[in-house]
């Protein structure tokens, strides 16, 4: 059982200090292969079973869809952090502007 | 009646003949009804030393002495809606971003290294680019290395403050004596509107309540670090619909607690930094509705109003940044005497209090009586008051018009009225973005300039070409060169001087756009 961070992440290091089980890395640049974000060993995830009732990285982490599950599933879906779900983004949108 | 030229703190030292030879001197603790005395004229002896070379606490301190931040804290424990966390970006300037960050020890060399190249610097600041308080480690082990390293430099710390309770007694340890609590509302209901989550006791907690355990942190922070005689600066930023009436509240809860200066910045949002208001398309406010709420604040607080909001590795003046020419990568080739350089600095700051003395006395001395500014203008018995007028000022630092009409990247606006000459502001030409000429929009420099000064009648400054002074004069902008490398305050003074003599103040105040910086 383990997470995994994708693609989207900002490399804002939040997540980093965070973890119980020093898991959570920034790989050195390969050559031609672009910047590199931060990876999660699955290793050593435990998912913070027995560290923390909520999962850490997932808890700070400041970038919707970024972390998954084992299953593959983000763990702060779209309008989750933003408290802009996105059903109600047209209507937030012209709420905002209006100001 | 006189007219008396404000805006200038009083000396730290200098004020021991009785008295103070500050023109600011004499004025009630918080101002006139428009509420705008030396922001820190009233301010206790011991307060003013620590602040009177800071140049991001006093505003007469920024055209002398330069400040520095290094980017250590990059990870932060709170969501703000002005924020995007992405923050590496060469070219944008302001709060929150940064080229490289650095570990401690490569912040200390390069401290040491910017400290031995500018020697003007005072001040170095941690503030980010995320939360200084939530990297206590990275934060306190710089500290603690520069306070053994470079005795004479000031440490600061920005943070949102909720960490700061728990960290209080950390910073006194490390001699940090000026801390930034950046508060943008005392209500919950108002902060759910800009904080959608933060980090707390290992979990994430969103909505009105991380709103309002945000709010206890900072107010508890505040009292603590007052309570301990750490200066205190309150930042806020505008938010137009959102806290902008909430923030005259604010800034008397601030007071009430112990907070010596309020800083209300406007909000920067712009849908290319990626930030939910910039993406929502949440404006900022004009530059009109800035100076109001700041000119409202100021009747319960100090106000700071010559913020730049820099970036989080800013290094130079306030309004510079020199971040390029002192890179990492350049510093590690430098070879540098550190108890040289610490001893020249010593040097050039006693030559800049020497000339700021100097100034003073000579600005102290200088009353203009308002018979003088009526002048020829005013016929009759009749008692004509003549408006009050901004005018923009091209100057590269010290207090002086020195700075060529052409080279100005920024103007400090000043208004002059017949009771006083006051800062109120300043304006950047090239906003946020150190792009070419020519970036996005068919705009020349020169038409983005006059822009910029809109509402200004007077432009000051050193030199100015032929084809300029041409279009400013159309646009309703006197161009003036006569005081070239004198004191600021003083010159704008006297061009207000000129102006009612040719009866050119006279007219009543037709255009309200024309007061705001």
């Amino acid at each position: 059982m383990a997470f995994t961070i994708i693609d989207g992440c900002v490399n804002c290091w939040a997540c980093e200090p965070r973890c119980p089980s020093q898991a959570i890395y920034l790989p050195a640049a390969a050559a031609g292969a672009g910047k590199p974000h931060f990876l999660i060993d699955n290793r050593t995830c435990t998912e913070c079973a027995g560290d923390h009732a909520e999962p850490q990285c997932a808890s700070i982490c400041p970038i919707e869809g970024v972390i998954l599950d084992s299953s593959g599933v983000p763990l702060n879906p779209p309008g989750s952090l933003t408290g802009i779900p996105p059903g109600r983004m047209a209507v937030a949108l012209a709420e905002i502007q209006a100001r | 009646m006189e007219l008396k030229i404000l805006g200038q703190d009083a000396p730290g030292g200098g004020a021991a003949e009785g008295g103070c030879s500050s023109s600011s001197c004499g004025g009630s603790p918080h101002g006139s009804p428009n509420g705008n005395k030396s922001p820190l004229s009233h301010l206790p002896e011991a307060v003013r030393a620590k602040v009177h070379n800071h140049p991001c606490y006093s505003e007469e301190a920024h055209h002398h002495y330069a400040r520095m931040h290094v980017a250590v804290a990059p990870a932060c424990n709170i969501q703000c809606h002005y924020c995007n966390r992405k923050y590496d970006c060469a070219n944008e300037s302001r709060p929150g971003v940064v080229s490289e960050l650095l570990t401690p020890d490569q912040a200390v060399k390069k401290v040491l290294a910017v400290a031995a190249n500018i020697p003007q610097m005072t001040v170095l600041g941690i503030a980010g680019p995320g939360d200084p308080l939530a990297n206590p480690e990275r934060t306190l082990a710089t500290f603690c290395a520069l306070s053994a390293k470079a005795p004479d430099i000031k440490l600061c710390v920005s943070t949102n403050g909720l960490a700061l309770p728990e960290l209080v007694e950390e910073l006194c340890r490390h001699n940090v004596d000026h801390v930034t609590i950046t508060i943008n509302s005392v209500d919950p209901e108002v902060g759910a509107k800009i904080y959608p989550w933060i980090f707390w006791k290992n979990r994430r907690i969103k909505g009105l309540k991380a709103a309002e355990i945000l709010i206890e942190q900072q107010q508890k922070g505040l009292q603590m670090l007052a309570e301990r005689g750490v200066l205190v600066k309150v930042n806020s930023v505008m938010i137009p619909g959102v806290n902008d009436e909430h923030l005259k509240e604010v800034s008397k809860v601030v007071k009430a607690k112990g907070a010596f200066l309020h800083n209300v910045m406007p909000l920067i949002a712009k849908a290319e930094h990626g930030t939910f208001f910039g993406i929502m398309g949440q404006r900022g406010p004009t530059h009109t509705e800035l100076q109001v709420l700041q000119d409202a604040c100021a009747g319960d607080m100090n106000m700071m109003r010559h913020c730049r909001q820099c970036r989080a590795d800013a290094v130079g003046m306030l309004g510079e940044d020199r971040g390029d020419e002192l890179s990492m990568e350049r510093i590690e080739a430098m070879q540098i005497d550190y108890k040289k350089a610490m001893e020249e600095r010593r040097q050039v700051h006693a030559a800049i209090e020497a000339s700021r003395q100097a100034q003073r006395t000579k600005t102290g001395a200088t009353f203009i009586s308002l018979s003088q500014v009526k002048g020829a203008g005013i016929k009759g018995a009749g008692r004509k008051e003549t408006r009050p007028v901004l005018v923009a000022v091209a100057t590269t630092g010290q207090g002086l018009i020195n700075q060529h009409f052409g080279h100005a990247r920024e103007f400090l606006i000043y208004e002059a009225s017949s009771q006083e000459v006051r800062f109120i502001g300043h304006r950047k030409v090239d906003l946020y973005c150190s792009g070419g000429d020519t970036c996005g929009e068919a705009e020349t420099a020169l038409e983005r300039t006059i822009r910029t000064l809109e509402g200004c009648e007077a432009v000051l400054c050193s030199k100015i070409g032929f084809e300029p002074w041409g279009v400013l004069e159309a646009a309703g902008i006197q161009p003036n060169g006569e005081y070239a490398m004198e004191p600021i305050e003083e010159a704008v003074a006297a061009v207000y001087r000129e102006m009612a003599a040719e009866g050119r103040l006279d007219a009543p105040v037709a255009d309200k756009q024309r007061l705001t910086a």
